[in-house]
């Protein structure tokens, strides 16, 4: 098993025309993924990688039965196409868009709650069930199929985690980039909830950073409800305060979101934490 | 993108709040047209200015000449005072706090509101402060409104101007893109108005393209980093000397960890992105140099771009261009060998683990 997304998702990419839709349909199908449907205004008829382009977003699923979407709009653009696929009825969307004003993700994360799917990002490299699918820009290359479950809201620092881990021959089942954005879909409670229930999956990774409250939040679930090991590595120890850490999301402000605070919340939760990112895959070799 | 208290308070106008009459003073005659006393304002984009001696109270023309010339150019806490704004001072019945702020874990604009006003607001216990979560897809509601006015005990008179007020200032928020607006103290004054004392106002950097009435000044920013900023590189300058580049805001935060590890300090924090262009590696590196670290570490996981093309890009700009400080290197992922041969060639140290590179660089510069 994995969470999220499997093997049947039929993949939608909104922003398909475009260098990273063509580059990253090609990766994807690579990877196995159903790609089954583009959508780009005005290029109706047309295919990538004999993938069909549609108009909007309701003939692609009328015509395909897509059922997952991937954004890969420019920001601009990014509330308008979440909007148009929550209301053509696709139930998994998935958005890689970075820089997307914060009062347009609020926005669309609330109407897909609203509309009982499941949103992942913005700002985020995607979802990938190793054996199964990758949905977004995560390089196939780093996977290997397992039990271990990565929730992250980074993108090349869960790479380099999942690289060393599959360089141990620790598998993956499910690897979800969260996104670095202030406000996002699915959390690490999302995650862990679904990780808790997986039969394939016996551990689980997190990878934080400095700004908000979600691994302190992650920590009280973890406390309450989780029985499967929980490793973790929070990023931004020596990052000063006020100053915005190159994600929107990754910011100290009025003394709240402080790496000290989510590693003491974590280590209550007897999580256990790793000093350098290549180290997780140590850790997860002495306990499983 | 924080806005000066004076440019905060003119969106508050444009929608109709209650400000002082005041302008911003520079010389002798800006102070014409306005009512002493007077209260001067240096406008700095952080808090505690006066407690710095910052803000300063002033009786006549005469002695309001003297306490400008002293605020203006004053340091506060490494802002260098530019502008100060005079204004009325205002007759002060009761001092409110009011904001509304994004609430990353509900996802939604909190209201906070507080009987206590003119604190800081971290200190004031949480049982004093009224909060209320608006939904973004229904807006405020008057139900909202009731729910922090009401708590505030206010007069019959009072009450119905804070509501306005809490109206006009949740419209400002969502339509200017707000992280935060914040009011602190909203006062109400004797004949039962409510005033804006001071204004604190947070526009998300990312909605800026659609409000292009406010003038991106980016006070918060270093000369370097506004310079990046314009050039679309994420960089931020650090007490440190050793200057790092990575992949990844992630990636990039753990490598300044992986220094403070081996007592070595980072003074640039450079993320390169999802980018192999070389053009934006070498503008990334120009920065860099200007920065002046005493070392530059250079941490690469490659995945969709390739290590060798960004060994690639670094090379040449290293040896067309020249660097005045070791550089170590280690890079890992997609390619890696062969951006490890690139980048010997050009010269540079190769470490072959985070620990290893983090440790050697932190040497360097005399950490262990």
């Amino acid at each position: 098993m994995s969470i999220f997304v499997d093997e049947k998702n039929k993949v939608l990419v909104q922003g398909a025309t475009g260098h990273q839709g063509v580059f990253h349909i090609a990766e994807m199908l690579g990877f196995g993924t159903k790609v089954v449907a583009g959508v780009t205004p005005g290029k109706a008829g047309q295919e990538v990688h004999k993938v069909p382009i549609f108009d909007n977003v309701q003939e692609g699923v009328d015509e395909t039965g897509a059922d997952t979407s991937l954004i890969l709009v420019p920001a601009r653009f990014a509330k308008d196409a979440v909007f148009e696929t929550l209301d053509a009825g696709v139930k998994t969307v998935v958005v890689i868009t970075e820089n997307i004003p914060f009062h347009d993700a609020m926005e669309f994360v609330h109407y897909a709650k609203y509309k009982d799917a499941i949103l992942i990002g913005p700002n985020c490299p995607g979802i990938a069930s190793p054996g199964k699918t990758k949905i977004g820009i995560l390089p196939g290359s780093i996977f290997k199929q397992g039990n271990v479950g990565v929730a992250s809201r980074s993108g090349t620092l869960t790479y380099e985690i999942v690289n060393s881990l599959t360089e141990k021959g620790i598998g993956q089942s499910t690897c979800v980039g969260l996104g670095g954005d202030p406000i996002i879909g699915t959390t690490f409670i999302d995650s862990l909830k679904e990780f808790e229930k997986d039969k394939d999956t016996k551990a689980i990774v997190l990878v934080g950073e400095i700004g908000g409250t979600a691994e302190e939040d992650a920590a009280e679930f973890i406390t309450e409800h989780i029985n499967k090991p929980v490793f973790a590595f929070i990023a931004g120890r020596t990052a000063p305060p006020g100053k915005r850490m190159g994600h929107a999301g990754a910011i100290i402000a009025r003394g709240k979101g402080t790496a000290a605070s989510k590693i003491k919340a974590f280590e209550k939760a007897e999580v256990k934490l790793a000093k350098f990112p290549t180290d997780i895959a140590d850790l997860v070799e002495q306990h499983i | 993108m924080k806005l000066f208290e004076y440019r905060g308070k003119e969106l508050f106008k444009k929608y109709g709040l209650e400000v002082p009459n005041g302008k911003l003073v520079s010389t002798e005659k800006d102070f014409s047209g306005l009512n002493f006393p007077l209260v001067l304002k240096a406008q700095v984009p952080i808090g505690g200015r006066g407690k710095a001696g910052g803000i300063k109270s002033t009786e006549n023309k005469k002695d309001a000449i003297s306490k400008l010339s002293q605020i203006i150019g004053m340091d506060i806490r490494g802002y260098k005072v530019g502008k100060v704004l005079a204004e009325e001072k205002a007759d002060i019945k009761n001092e409110l706090y009011l904001s509304i702020s994004l609430d990353r874990t509900k996802k939604m604009p909190l209201i906070m509101a507080s009987a206590s006003g003119g604190m800081d607001i971290e200190s004031v216990p949480d049982e004093k402060i009224i909060k209320e979560w608006i939904n973004p897809l229904i807006g405020i509601q008057p139900f909202n409104i009731r729910n922090v006015v009401s708590k505030l005990k206010l007069g019959k008179e009072e009450s119905k101007e804070t509501s306005k007020t809490l109206t006009k200032i949740y419209k400002l928020f969502r339509d200017y893109d707000c992280e935060l607006v914040e009011i602190n103290p909203l006062i109400i004054t004797s004949n039962g108005g409510v005033m804006a004392l001071d204004s604190k106002v947070i526009i998300n950097d990312d909605a800026m393209y659609r409000h292009t009435d406010i003038i991106p000044e980016h006070v918060e920013l270093t000369p370097l980093e506004k310079d990046a900023k314009e050039k679309g590189i994420t960089f931020i300058q650090l007490d440190g000397d050793i200057g790092v580049i990575a992949n990844g805001a992630g990636l990039t935060m753990a490598t300044l960890d992986a220094l403070t590890y081996y007592k070595g300090q980072g003074g640039v924090f450079l993320d390169l992105g999802g980018t192999d262009d070389p053009e934006k590696v070498k503008q990334a590196f120009e920065l860099m140099k200007k920065a002046k670290p005493r070392v530059i570490f250079l941490n690469l996981f490659g995945g969709i771009t390739k290590c060798d093309t960004v060994a690639t890009g670094v090379k040449a700009v290293i040896t067309k261009e020249g660097i005045n400080c070791p550089v170590i290197t280690r890079i890992k992922g997609m390619n890696e060998e062969a951006a490890k041969e690139i980048l010997k060639d050009a010269g540079l140290i190769t470490a072959t683990t985070l620990q290893d590179a983090a440790q050697r660089s932190s040497e360097l510069v005399g950490g262990k």
